[in-house]
């Protein structure tokens, strides 16, 4: 047994001190690589949007014309897109939580279905933009539409969504599902009255990370059709569309300069609505955190 | 109606009503209370026959048969593990919701058989139950007494309701200028209490109580034996406690459990002085367990 009072005025041993350091400044090397990377890359695309990030931007169509051309109808598209996939894949999302969690029985069965949305939420998205376009487009005959795409992308984005609300809804506490049923409760009475309401900021956060990776998705509506010009905004659900990185991708593919800068604008605004996107998760988590500590 | 357990016999014998599915009958039960032993007869309330319960493939349950009376409190005691939560789980159908759990023989109330007769969400909302640890809903006092009662169809006056029950589970002095207030802001002791009061704002007729006081300190598991003594004017009582000393204070009738089998069912006071069985002197002695 080491004599306490004997090391207790010595030091650790140098070799053991000079491992740890040295360790430290790599670790410190590989967390600023990350940073310094991303930091570049930031200002490099700033700076070539600088100047072009204009009103009009905003409120242009494309164009041919660089001066003339704006981002207006790719907005749009991306807001139509989002909010369809929304509605579409949160009620199917949340809804397959609750059964997995509260009405399936467990088992084999149960642990294959667990095990295999696990494994979409890694397929590449670009196999969802090709069943999209099989199933939706030509077999549904939606055509090239914002309804296509939204349900591509709710299929894209259900196994993050359904993850995050089983969580959700595994975190409330048993206690509370155990003493509304012993109350005479139904189990769809529990759910709706406690589980979905206890549960519901945890459900939010997961559906606005899942939907801000849709927005910046590219492969699957490329696959399904999106147009890379539009001048108008879609009105319906089965109106033709763009969205945001497809536009960014179109100008980015160019060989005049003067459309990487559009590009680079573009590429500000989605990163706004991302980061958007992101603080509202955040600000809902930190409520839910709050709310967990009165508990 | 065979078994082994004589005090099932013997309370059926007193009680013609038990067993027949007859409606508790409150005019009947004054005049079988003979002024020589009121304290033993009264109708049967719970009768369980010859009850197995497994665990997958272990099983936590052997033959048990016990007669449960109304109107009276009945302590579960027992060492650690020896079946208790089980079987009182198994008296309002909670063990149906676990996975793999499977029971065998028969749970009557009133003669009735919930498990074949009856809807598990019908059975609940009859026999009430307050766990080992608080867990009131995380919203309202006043809310979580009202949701229980409005899932079952209640119409009355909710203002009423919230305060007669906060009064039986002697809870109302305490939070009656906070109704609004959020459950779990309360104490670990009025939380237990406020589950009470949430409990009997469904009217069950029985109320089932898993170590309601484990989570307590004494002056609110005085209150809460006092609640209980109160309750058993109204409603027939089970309990589950590890405190030699809480059975005996508020129990009527003591059932002393083993490794999954019912060793002894007697009046309270008969269970400690004048156990029958070896086992239970040298349990309620202190020796094991
Ligand atoms: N959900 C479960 N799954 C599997 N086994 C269980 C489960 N619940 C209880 N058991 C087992 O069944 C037996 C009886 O458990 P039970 O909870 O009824 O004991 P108890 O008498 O209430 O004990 P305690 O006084 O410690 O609460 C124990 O051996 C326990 O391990
Ligand atoms: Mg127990």
């Amino acid at each position: 047994m080491a004599d306490l009072s004997k090391d207790i005025g010595g030091s650790v041993s140098a070799m053991r001190r000079r491992v740890g350091d040295a360790l430290a400044v790599l670790f410190l090397a590989a967390t600023m690589t990350g940073l310094v990377v991303l930091m570049v890359l930031l200002v490099d695309i700033v700076v070539q949007a600088w100047g072009w990030l204009s009103p009009g931007f905003l409120a242009n169509y494309p164009s041919r014309f660089p001066e003339q051309a704006g981002i207006k109808s790719a907005i749009f598209g991306s807001l139509w897109m989002i909010s369809l996939t929304g509605l579409i894949a949160i009620p199917v999302g949340v809804g397959a939580a609750i059964y997995l969690e509260e009405y399936a029985r467990t088992g084999w069965l149960l642990r294959v279905i667990q095990v295999n949305i696990a494994n979409l939420a890694g397929v590449p998205s670009v196999l969802y933009g090709i069943l999209g376009l099989a199933l939706f487009v030509r077999f549904l005959l939606l055509g090239r539409s914002l309804i296509a795409g939204a349900l591509t992308m709710a299929l894209l984005i259900l196994p993050v969504v359904i993850i995050s609300a089983q969580e959700a809804i595994r975190a409330v506490p048993s206690g509370v599902r155990e003493g509304a049923l012993a109350l005479g409760a139904t189990r769809w009475e529990v759910v709706r009255d406690h589980l979905l309401p206890m549960s519901a900021t945890g459900i939010l956060t997961g559906v606005i990370l899942a939907l801000s990776r849709a927005i910046g998705e590219t492969a699957p509506l490329l696959m399904i059709g999106a147009l890379s010009f539009v001048a108008f905004i879609p009105e319906g659900i089965m109106d033709s569309f763009t969205v945001l990185p497809i536009q960014i991708f179109n100008w980015a593919s160019r060989p005049q300069p003067e459309f990487k800068h559009l590009a680079a604008a573009g590429i500000v605004v989605l990163m706004v609505v991302l980061l958007i996107m992101n603080a509202a998760a955040i600000t809902l988590r930190n409520r839910l955190d709050k709310r967990r500590q009165q508990v | 109606m065979s078994t082994e357990s004589p005090e099932v016999n013997e309370v059926i014998e007193q009680t013609p009503h038990a067993g027949d599915g007859a409606p508790p009958t409150d005019q009947l039960a004054p005049t079988l209370m003979s002024a020589t032993d009121a304290a033993n007869t009264t109708r049967t309330k719970i009768e369980i026959e010859n009850l197995n319960f497994w665990y997958g493939r272990k099983q936590a349950l052997t033959d048990i048969s016990l007669a449960i009376q109304e109107r009276r409190v009945t302590a579960f005691i027992g060492p650690s593990g020896c079946g208790k939560s089980t079987l009182l789980r198994c008296l309002n159908r909670m063990n149906d919701l676990i996975p793999g759990a499977r029971l065998e023989g028969t749970v009557r109330v009133d003669g009735h058989d919930i498990y074949n007769a009856s809807d598990a969400v019908v059975v609940r909302r009859h026999i009430g139950m307050v766990f080992q640890k608080p867990n009131p809903f995380p919203k309202s006092i006043y809310q979580n007494i009202v949701w229980g009662a409005k899932i079952n169809g209640f119409s009355g006056q909710p203002d009423e309701l919230v305060e007669r029950c906060l009064r039986q589970a002697a809870l109302w002095d305490e939070v009656k200028d906070r109704l609004g207030d959020n459950a779990y802001n309360l104490s670990g002791g009025q939380q237990q209490r406020l589950c009470i009061a949430r409990a009997l704002a469904v009217e069950p007729e029985i109320l089932l109580m898993d170590e309601p006081a484990s989570a307590l300190d004494p002056i609110a598991t005085t209150k809460l034996e006092e609640t209980i003594l109160d309750l058993r004017e109204r409603y027939t009582v089970v309990i589950v406690t590890h405190n030699m000393h809480q059975a005996r204070r508020v129990s009527d009738e003591t059932a002393f459990f083993y490794i999954g089998q019912l060793i002894e069912k007697t009046p309270t006071e008969q269970l400690f002085t004048r156990p029958r069985e070896q086992r239970t002197e040298d349990y309620i002695m202190g020796r094991f367990g």
